[in-house]
């Protein structure tokens, strides 16, 4: 305990919690939607884009590579949306395609320029993300807020024509909700969720970030406000145990955040099939 | 009686090409019009037009007054993400507000208590905090009635609204329908290839597959050729 209170004195492991929470918050907000539309894996698509748009950065010495990062992921988001629906690859295929293919070309153009004796180690830290969460500035830290405030702001604002769009795509069309533009709305929150959740988890485990509180939610809950409520809740209190296990242990941040996510998985998992539901 | 819709020398398709086309016929207040067709025969298409979501290549749709745009209560056919959808009966009849709150992002007052009368009407308010996947079939599909009905109270495009349930829950439902339609003097359209129902239920007949075969009153229709052959094909000729 002594050793945690020691460590929460340091500003870098106060900016670490504050973006590590926010993230989970923002990311499991999106993830009831996302699931329930059945896009689970357009956060491990997209995730793998931007991992492939920072190998890019690093290749070009672009410093600030959120320039890079942020667009790359939207646009594709937003690809990914559009064309999932109506093209001769069907929507699952092409997430598939794009996932391995930027995850690839992203390796291997890290691979021939990097400077860096130590790749490996660089792309590690990308992908389960590792040690970027505690050598963030404070800019980072800011932006971090900015777009967890715009993500939450913008969730709460649409709140009802997301649930409306999310159960019953074709009659919100009818009654002249524009379907269209709030998926393309949720497309490029997940986008910008999933660049902010790369600090935190890597780019490897967003997806469970989005996807497990939602999840774990669903077991026991049954209606749509509940289970937003539940599974931020959820996803919150996951990523502050996880944050805290990893300082005390000094294990990797993002996958003891997961491990955790799971735990809870499959806790309420237990609960459900004893039979204990709320409404 | 006022006329609610007139449909003239409409053609319907996609991009260059015509799905259905030479369709004349109009529905008044107070019609209960079956819209009868073979899979492929328009149908869908017909109905995407009169919900304003496509517009015809050619022709004119035009709509009364109070069925303007995003007037017609809608009844979908229920989707593979409906059957497990964490939401409650509630939310789900609210959201039939939705059109009537424009950039408001909560419902008031009155919206709610539109969604509350809806449920007594359709008799679901007991299920009101219940799960919407632990319903039946034939009460999931009263749910969205009453959403639909929050939508529009003119006028119900119903597609199919009989898909998957019992005898029982058919029967159930296409008199609740029938009730809507004469006491509440809504007037309904329903696409349907139960034939059955249209000729029990409905007053209007429009058939349609390719073009228009027939439009008219129920009456005419058994009548007519095209109305005997499509009742003995669907063996419910006497």
């Amino acid at each position: 305990m002594q050793t945690l209170i020691n460590y929460l004195h340091y500003p870098f492991v106060q900016y670490a919690v504050i973006v590590g929470l926010l993230t989970a918050l923002c990311s499991s907000l999106l993830g009831v939607t996302l699931v329930l539309k059945r896009f689970s894996f357009i956060g491990d698509g997209l995730s793998h884009v931007a991992f492939g748009a920072m190998a890019i950065a690093g290749v070009m010495n672009i410093s600030k590579n959120m320039l890079i990062v942020l667009p790359v992921t939207v646009i594709s988001a937003i690809l990914l949306l559009k064309t999932g629906q109506n093209t001769k690859i069907k929507g699952d295929a092409v997430i598939a395609m794009i996932s391995v293919g930027a995850l690839a070309i992203g390796y291997l153009l890290m691979h021939i320029s990097s400077d860096s004796t130590n790749i490996s180690g660089d792309v590690c830290s990308t992908l389960f993300g590792s040690t970027s969460m505690l050598t963030l500035k404070p800019a980072e830290v800011w932006v971090c807020v900015i777009l967890s405030v715009f993500v939450m702001g913008i969730f709460l604002l649409f709140y009802h024509k997301i649930f409306s769009v999310t159960f019953d795509e074709n009659f919100a069309n009818a009654t002249g909700i524009h379907a269209e533009r709030y998926n393309l709305l949720i497309a490029v929150i997940t986008a910008l969720v999933i660049v902010l959740a790369m600090n935190l988890v890597g780019s490897l485990l967003i997806s469970a970030l989005i996807i497990f509180p939602a999840l774990s939610a669903m077991r026991i809950f049954s209606s749509f406000r509940s289970v937003v409520i539940c599974s931020a809740v959820i996803s919150v209190f996951c990523a502050g145990i996880g944050m805290i296990v990893s300082i005390l242990f000094s294990t990797p941040v993002g996958s003891t955040i997961v491990a955790v996510n799971i735990l809870i998985f499959f806790l309420f998992s237990v609960f459900s099939w004893i039979g204990f539901k709320k409404n | 009686m006022k006329t609610q819709i007139i449909c003239e020398n409409a053609a319907l398709g996609y991009e260059n090409k015509i799905v259905v086309q030479d369709l004349h016929f109009m529905v008044n207040e107070g019609d209960y019009l079956c819209v009868l067709g073979e899979n492929g025969s328009g149908k869908s298409t017909l109905m995407k037009a009169l919900l304003g979501l496509k517009p015809q290549i050619s022709g004119k749709i035009i709509f009364g007054e109070d069925v303007g745009k995003n007037q017609i209560g809608y009844l979908p056919q229920q989707t593979p993400i409906q059957r497990d959808f964490p939401a409650s009966v509630q939310e789900i009849v609210q959201s039939g507000c939705l059109n009537r709150c424009g950039f408001r992002p909560f419902y008031n007052r009155e919206e709610k208590q539109l969604a509350v009368e809806m449920m007594k009407k359709l008799d679901i308010f007991q299920f009101a905090k219940k799960c919407y996947r632990d319903l039946s079939g034939g009460q999931q599909q009263r749910v969205l009635l009453a959403r639909a009905l929050c939508a529009a109270q003119k006028m119900l495009l119903l597609d199919e609204p009989v898909t998957g349930l019992d005898p029982k829950a058919t029967n159930e439902l296409y008199s609740l329908i029938a009730e809507l339609n004469q006491k509440d003097k809504i007037t309904i359209i329903m696409v349907s290839h139960d034939l059955r129902a249209a000729v029990q239920y409905a007053d209007h007949i429009l058939h349609i597959g390719g073009k228009q075969l027939f439009f008219g009153e129920k009456d005419a229709y058994l009548r007519s050729r095209i109305g005997k052959a499509f009742l003995e094909v669907s063996g419910e000729g006497e």
